[in-house]
């Protein structure tokens, strides 16, 4: 069996459950397109020598475990203990955290086995994976002859579920870093409500934005793998105490009297038509499903980016106050204590990093805190009130993921602003704490996929999966990817 | 507003990153269209609106004070960047 590797989670879990093939099998097809992959780039660290030693301790008699000899990689945002943890930056090179984060622990916990740490963006500021420390990831996908970024933050994760590389995996969302990468490489990303799933051991960006989540083949995947992660942690007082749900049992395409909500609000200036076109059908589909359509307002929504680009940097400047060479990390010298920090810090993190570290500390400077910070707090809370009133009316709405579909290096890379407007579609969920995914329809002329999204209540992930599921088995849509690479 | 070359150094200063005069130029143009891209805020009137820091509104979860082992010593001390025996070391701080 040489195929192992394009079976979905589900799928595996269930092989090796009932005993069609064994956890070694399915490791060792994960092993050969790791080796033969390199050119994407997707890998930090692998981990498949330790894996194999760990395979082996698998026993498969045990049918509880929701993710028994299931080989996941994840993003190296995630703390894994004695794993190097690298936040792709040379200020955390060689850092090996001690501890374990909550949702890697919870895969662990479900029989699942570590094969790797995946690269994105650094300390996941970015929607190119163009900021990392240790180089591009390059989609799978292809423009041509042409090499494509595979979006940002979690690049990496979303290459290398595209590319068969991992069987799942779980990558974090703070502007869109899930959902736009998934959009790019033609996976599903799911970005949970604020609070679902605990932010212990992940190395922190933006606190109050920041949300693990999964990046997977398929819906069925996403909803059994969040499942698995979600839950209350008591050593994050920001997750949230809410009774454990089932996902992946509870998984319906009945959509019938749905009702979705369509803002006119995200149907921007200078859209191309392929994105246009593809929302319409989202529509239909949603129809033909039997759900009603509804036209809906977010008055807010253009100046979502403009909100999340003073609060996001404000509390990046604080969490990444902690990198200072003293504890841990890469440290340069200095003449004294001071120039220490300054030169640590200069060398140690990379040019997006140091102007959004930058940005924030001006927004909450003496003076200036008031006019920036205080004002973005505000309207935050506008944004917020848009989607509570229009949740009183509808059950889900339905946007597109991305503004286009992946583009080629370099097009944005020296202007911050038109990177930052890769994100217009996703940031909003962030900043109202809303759970989104983002699933794949189709492919454009280029043969690039193309993406919709769907946003919905808080802690109604169950409406958005369903929702997706539905959609899912009307598009029927298939990853089309030749190995160019191999 | 607009921020300058000097405003960039100063805050530069305070975020404890040195920047050379070339770095402190590109970043004084970068800075200046994100702050620009920003102030759009300014076209909403915000005066009633009360400023939200999260989106949560649980209250904070009480948990008993019970002894844990964790954060041991010898284990953190090894990614220290330099140490002698069970502290850290940094360069000169008192004359």
């Amino acid at each position: 069996m040489n195929n192992l590797s394009n079976l979905t989670l589900v799928e595996t879990v269930e092989g090796i459950k009932s005993k069609k093939f064994s956890p070694s099998e399915v490791l060792s097809s994960y092993e050969e397109r790791i080796k033969r992959s390199k050119k994407l780039n997707c890998f930090i660290s692998e981990t498949l020598d330790q894996a194999k030693k760990e395979i082996k301790k698998i026993n498969i008699g045990q049918n509880n475990l929701a993710l028994l000899g299931a080989p996941i990689a994840v993003k190296d945002l995630f703390c894994t203990s004695n794993v190097k943890t690298t936040a792709s930056s040379k200020i955390l090179e060689n850092f090996v955290p001690t501890y374990e984060s909550t949702v890697t622990q919870k895969l662990w916990d479900q029989g699942a086995i570590l094969i790797g740490k995946l690269n994105c963006d650094e300390f996941a500021m970015g929607s190119s994976n163009e900021t990392s420390y240790f180089g591009n990831v390059i989609n799978p996908y292809k423009d041509g002859k042409e090499t494509l970024v595979p979006g940002g933050s979690s690049g990496g994760c979303a290459s290398a579920v595209s590319a068969n590389l991992t069987v799942a995996t779980v990558g974090t969302d703070t502007g869109g870093s899930i959902r736009q990468p998934a959009a790019f490489t033609g996976i599903v990303g799911l970005k949970p409500t604020y609070g679902r799933c605990s932010r212990w051991g992940i190395v922190a960006f933006a606190s109050s934005l920041d949300q693990a989540g999964p990046m997977t083949k398929d819906i069925k995947d996403s909803a059994l793998l969040l499942e698995v992660i979600a839950g209350f942690d008591s050593k994050d007082s920001t997750s949230i105490n809410t009774n454990s749900s089932f996902f992946f049992k509870n998984l319906s395409k009945q959509i019938k009297g749905l009702n979705v909500g369509i803002p006119k609000e995200y149907r921007v200036d200078n859209m191309p038509k392929e994105i246009d076109d593809l929302w319409s059908e989202g529509i239909k589909i949603l129809e033909n499903c039997g759900a009603k359509i509804h036209s809906i307002s977010l008055p807010h929504t253009k100046y979502a980016l403009p909100t999340y680009y003073i609060i996001a940097p404000a509390e990046a400047s604080s969490n990444l106050a902690r990198y200072d060479g003293v504890r841990y990390g890469h440290r340069e010298s200095g003449r004294d204590l001071i120039e220490m920090y300054e030169n640590t810090r200069s060398r140690g993190f990379g040019d997006e990093v140091k102007r959004r570290i930058l940005i924030g500390t001006y927004v909450l400077s003496s003076g200036y805190y008031d006019a920036y910070y205080l004002k973005a707090q505000k309207v935050r809370n506008l944004i917020k009130k848009d989607f509570d009133d229009s949740f009183k009316k509808v059950d889900v709405i339905l946007t597109p993921s991305t503004p286009s579909a992946a583009f080629k290096f370099g097009e944005k890379k020296d202007d911050p602003i038109s990177m930052y407007l890769n994100d217009i579609f996703t940031v909003t969920a962030n900043l109202a704490g809303l759970p989104a995914l983002s699933l794949p329809i189709k492919h454009n002329s280029k043969n690039l996929p193309l993406s919709l999204q769907l946003i919905g209540r808080p802690f109604d992930e169950q409406t958005i999966l369903n929702v997706g599921y539905a959609i899912e088995q009307e598009v029927k849509f298939k990853r089309s990817i030749s190995d160019w690479w191999m | 507003m607009s921020i300058n070359k000097e405003t960039v150094k100063k805050i530069s200063k305070l975020a404890r990153i040195s920047v050379s005069d070339q770095q402190a130029s590109k970043l004084e143009k970068n800075l200046n269209s994100i702050l620009s891209f920003v102030e759009q805020l300014n076209e909403l009137n915000t005066e009633k609106i009360n400023p939200i820091s999260t989106i949560s509104n649980q209250k904070l979860i009480m948990r008993d004070d019970v002894v844990k082992v964790s954060n041991q010593k010898e284990d953190i001390l090894k990614n220290a960047p330099e140490k002698n025996s069970s502290y850290y070391i940094v360069p000169k701080v008192v004359e």
